[in-house]
């Protein structure tokens, strides 16, 4: 993003993040602006006149009327190529081990450092003889950037011609030329490994496709009862404390995506460096390489400059978009939506633009919208057509844990996926602490041919029945509250002993135990097979007539407690408690025949 | 030489507007001198072409428009910094209140620091051993959190952030640490209790007191906590010390930056609070941590209240979103004489697992936690359950964790002002009550440790 200004203006105005200049004739919408001799970032949001509004990606203390301000004439642009994995960025890209290099602990201002480390050579290996003809996205060659990505090089998005020259399979820095193209007019355009694209735009596809294939997160509220699937997108929305960060990070670390792009939008530091010390040390569970393989780290924490953290929800979408291009499949989290919208607010106020519910700008539902709709599963628009999807999930933060907050009910008119958090679950630290009564999935229609062929044919059927003796429980919890458990018939309690045992022993699951934060599709089936197999022959159990006091003692429950912690090479052990539920309910009836 | 103007032509509630300036930059500190010859500081909040609106931190009273002289620095509010500051006492913007010298500074800081770089971040994992049960065995500190106590009016917060200030230490190693106290608009008795409370334990000649009183300028109080967190910054990242910050009481803070913003005329977020409080919140917040090879370490202890003890309240919320947890009093237990009033199911450490377990703090630490949480949210459930339908109603087990959740608040909550538990003494107390319940109920604990410690202890 260096090179020459296109005009020069003045500063007129300083109030926080946004600066105004006049003298700006020939900038656009969105040009980056370089504010005062300082260099600080920034952006055009508003023209009137020769003036213009800049939101400014930087403190902007001690500038002044009458410093100059330089126009790009770009938009703001993240670079793709190699050296984005493993990468912490912060919200216009610029890689933050590299400030910290250059400027100690904190991070000061006006400094400029490319995306992607220029001084680095990557083993180029290319896929494409001379006098082939290319078209944008194609693969030209590749580099294996970490054990698990394979990062294809592509030519940029909307470019297309005859590969003239490309070099040979060599070390090479992502700024030297590899190829050179020449397009349909006659024109030579020389090709590097990377390329920039300007991040409010999306990157173009081919076609949209519906999503039907599980994003598996080892999470077993998510996976059985409100699955994503791959392409799709979902909300987390939860008041503090209720446990949207970590549902976020369980998702970063286990889904079974290839590529994590991970957006700290606004939220602390520290769980930024949570992520940076755990990542690398945590084992994917599908490659068996360390998780930070897979990941981009962006990261604009609540003390950086707000504006910046508007941009950076951009800056991850981006990224993710590249990465869809090659046929990943892409999961990015945002964490938090709310403070990206906030960022909004924070703008448009300083704009003195006319607000929309509580102090939005009029313009949040089609922001929120549009981002969301980037998230998707495509074939790319290279001429070998691949697939490759995008799957976007937002923690909300609502104020107080209302969820009428306008950021809330813009994102719900959108998204396919609600994962609703609640306070009381998490006081009574059942964790994760998703409401299973208000959340939702509008996957499940989609995703169940591919459950019941690759898993078990029982699995949406145990879903639907799990999901209606909870209903059923709440049912009866109003009853119990009213007239005491002892009132109920032996069946509806037996429903509330299986309620129970689907909350304790499959549902609640604690991301800190080792054997438990990750459970396959296939662990997350036998447990909770167990738990409605026990229910039906406890069931049989009650019109034999046997007492319920029994039938809930029965001894194999304390193995279905611990099965969450059973190894996953182990998976037998739980296959194996069904044959004792029918040893100890044989023991129950002859008992019963006995006494008689 | 710096140039005077004395082109004042607006004053409202705390702002001023001065024209035909030059040169002026956004962010800068201003001298104002007043008909009488006294001086007030002020900062510039914003410049448009010629004009500058500067805010005053002492108030508007007295000043006049054509009278007054205004002097822009050149610079922004800056610190005078050097271990002097130990054992001093200051005014909400740095200067000295105590009868002392002022400070030789080795370093002059401008107060609103810059951000840590996340990477340059070192997570907190070292457990503080604070004596109080609730906080050490359910909701347990570490080094570099930040950890708010959300109080409400007549609730002893005070006394358990003096407590905590007197207990923490760590388990194992070097002790060097510091205490740096902001008061921003409290009475000049809670101010002085803990002043009282650090000379009588000698915590005096290691803490540093930035005091806005209650009857001190209000818009002063937007400076104070910076202050106090750059002095706090120095200390802990210069001079390798561990420093506890504790800054009483944010909602005094919130309730000045909104004075300003409603002065400006800016469009108000919820109940008037402007709309970039979250931001400017966490420019204090997140100030708290520690840092890749440095020795030292800020820790945070942000008091609140609550204003009509609500929660939702966007100060305690947005505090909330914040912080790495928050200690939540209850009136509840407070009347009914139980110190301290520690309402342990919606407090919250996020820190804790990072902080507890096997050579921290004891193998069965998060077990044990987990399942005292769960046990006293069912025995309060019962309870209330027994409210409606009488005891006769409950379930054996529902009368066994109804049975848990009194014997919990009295026996776990409760501790004297000057009780000092370890974390040992703390897991016993709990394993203790956990009797109560049927053992195989315990399923947040694993076999092995119950078969272990239940009993045993």
């Amino acid at each position: 993003m260096n090179g020459d200004y296109i005009e020069t203006g003045k500063i007129v105005k300083v109030a926080g993040p946004l600066v105004i200049a006049s003298g700006l004739t020939k900038s656009k919408m969105f040009d980056v602006v370089r504010v005062s001799d300082l260099k600080l970032i920034g952006e055009i949001i508003e023209l009137r006149g020769d003036t213009a509004s800049i939101q400014v990606y930087e403190e902007t203390q001690g500038l002044g009327p009458g410093e100059a301000v330089y126009c790009t004439g770009k938009p703001l642009s993240v670079e793709l190529g190699p050296g984005l994995i493993e990468s912490i960025y912060d919200g216009i890209q610029r890689p933050l081990d590299l400030i910290r290099e250059k400027t100690g602990n904190y991070i000061t201002r006006g400094l400029n450092v490319p995306g992607l480390s220029r001084e680095k050579t990557w083993n180029f290996i290319p896929t494409l003889q001379k006098n082939e003809e290319v078209h944008g996205g194609d693969f030209i060659g590749y580099v294996q950037e970490t054990a698990v990505v394979k990062h294809n090089i592509m030519i940029p998005p909307n470019l297309s011609g005859i590969i003239i020259d490309i070099l040979p399979e060599g070390s090479y820095k992502i700024d030297e030329q590899i190829a050179l193209l020449k397009t349909a007019n006659g024109e030579e355009r020389p090709l590097y490994m990377m390329h920039t694209w300007p991040v409010r735009i999306g990157r173009p596809f081919s076609k949209k496709l519906p999503p039907n294939q599980p994003m598996a997160t080892g999470q077993r509220i998510i996976d059985m009862l409100f699955p994503l699937a791959k392409g799709g997108t979902a909300c987390v929305p939860g008041p503090f404390g209720s446990g949207k960060t970590v549902v976020q990070h369980q998702l970063a670390k286990w889904a079974n995506a290839s590529i994590i792009v991970y957006i700290g939008c606004g939220e602390r530091g520290n769980e930024m460096t949570d992520v940076l010390l755990e990542f690398p040390e945590l084992e994917d569970p599908q490659t068996g390489h360390p998780l930070m393989k897979r990941t981009v780290l962006v990261a604009n924490t609540s003390n950086m400059p707000v504006a910046a953290r508007e941009a950076s929800i951009y800056t991850g979408i981006t990224i993710a978009e590249y990465f869809r291009d090659m046929g990943f499949d892409v999961a990015l989290m945002a964490d938090s939506t709310s403070r990206w919208a906030e960022a909004m607010r924070e703008i448009s106020g300083r704009l003195e633009e006319m607000p929309g519910e509580e102090g939005y700008p009029a313009y949040l539902a089609t922001k929120i919208a549009s981002f969301y709709e980037r998230a998707g599963k495509v074939i790319t628009a290279s001429r070998k057509e691949r697939i490759g999807s995008v799957s976007a999930i937002g923690a909300v933060s609502p104020p107080g844990g209302d969820f009428s907050d306008p950021v809330v009910q813009s994102t719900l008119k959108v998204v396919k996926v609600f994962w609703g958090l609640d306070s009381k679950l998490a006081y009574r630290r059942h964790f994760p602490a998703i409401n299973w009564l208000s959340s939702y999935s509008l996957y499940l229609e989609s995703l169940s041919d591919f459950m019941n062929k690759d898993i078990d044919k029982n699995w949406m059927p145990n879903r639907y029945r799990a999901m209606e003796i909870l209903q059923h429980e709440a049912e009866l919890e109003e009853i119990v509250r009213l007239v005491g458990k002892d009132s109920l018939s032996p069946k509806d309690q037996l429903v509330l002993e299986t309620a129970k045992s689907i909350r304790e022993d499959f549902l609640h699951q604690i991301a800190f135990d080792p054997s438990d934060t990750y459970s396959s599709l296939h662990k997350q089936f036998l447990i909770l097979d167990t738990i409605l197999f026990i229910h039906d022959v406890s069931m049989d159990l009650i019109k034999e007539e046997i007492p319920l006091g029994k039938i809930i003692a029965l001894k194999v429950k304390e193995h279905v407690a611990k099965a969450k912690y059973v190894d996953e090479k182990e998976l037998d052990k739980i296959k194996e408690l069904k044959v004792e539920v029918e040893k100890e309910a044989k023991e129950l009836l002859q008992n019963l025949k006995t006494e008689d | 030489m710096v140039k005077e103007y004395k082109t004042v032509s607006e004053i409202i509630g705390p702002l001023m507007l001065v024209e035909e300036v030059e040169g002026v930059k956004y962010g800068e500190i201003t001298e104002v001198e007043l008909p009488d010859g006294s001086i007030r500081t002020g900062q510039v909040l914003e410049v448009n072409a010629d004009k500058a609106l500067v805010q005053l931190f002492e108030g508007t009273s007295g000043v006049n428009i054509t009278q007054s002289k205004i002097r822009f620095q050149g610079r922004g509010i800056e610190i005078p910094l050097s271990l002097d500051i130990l054992g001093r006492v200051f005014d909400g913007l740095g200067r000295p209140k105590d009868d002392g010298p002022s400070i030789m500074p080795e370093k002059r800081l401008n107060i609103n620091g810059n951000p840590i770089n996340p990477f340059a971040r070192d997570y907190p994992s070292e457990f503080i051993q604070t004596g109080i049960s609730t906080i050490d065995g359910l909701n347990t500190l570490v080094r570099g959190q930040k950890l708010p106590i959300f109080s409400a009016s007549g609730l002893p917060h005070n006394r358990i952030a003096a407590q905590i200030a007197r207990q923490a230490k760590v388990i194992k190693g070097e002790e060097n640490f510091a205490v740096v106290f902001a008061a921003m608009g409290i009475t000049f008795e809670e101010a002085n209790y803990f002043q009282e409370d650090f000379r009588k334990t000698g915590a005096i000649e290691r803490a540093v007191m930035f005091i806005n009183l209650a009857d001190d300028p209000a818009i002063e109080r937007i400076a104070t906590p910076r202050m106090a967190l750059t002095a706090a910054e120095y200390i802990a990242f210069e001079k390798d010390m561990h420093v506890l910050v504790i800054l009483t009481d944010m909602t005094n803070y919130c309730e000045a930056l909104r004075e300003v913003s409603a002065a400006r005329k800016e469009i108000p977020g919820r109940r008037g609070y402007p709309g970039y409080l979250y931001t400017d919140l966490s420019t204090i917040y997140e100030r708290a941590g520690r840092i890749k090879g440095k020795k030292g370490s800020i820790t945070q202890f942000p008091i609140l209240t609550m204003p009509e003890d609500d929660k939702t309240h966007p100060i305690p919320d947005l505090t909330g979103y914040i912080t790495e947890g928050q200690i939540i009093l209850s009136r509840a237990l407070h009347r009914r004489g139980i110190y301290p009033p520690i309402d342990v199911l919606p407090s919250l450490s996020r820190l804790r697992d990072k902080g507890i377990g096997d050579e921290k703090t004891r193998k069965d630490h998060a077990g044990v936690a987990n399942q005292l949480f769960s046990d006293y949210a069912k025995g309060k459930e019962a309870k209330e359950l027994a409210i409606i339908l009488g005891e006769a109603a409950l379930t054996d087990l529902d009368k066994s964790y109804s049975k848990f959740a009194d014997a919990f608040e009295l026996k776990f909550v409760q501790q004297g002002e000057y009780e000092d538990r370890s974390i040992k003494d703390t897991l016993s107390i709990g394993w203790d009550l956990l009797k109560i319940i049927p053992k195989m109920e315990l399923k947040r604990i694993k076999d092995e440790y119950i078969e272990e410690f239940l009993g045993k202890e």
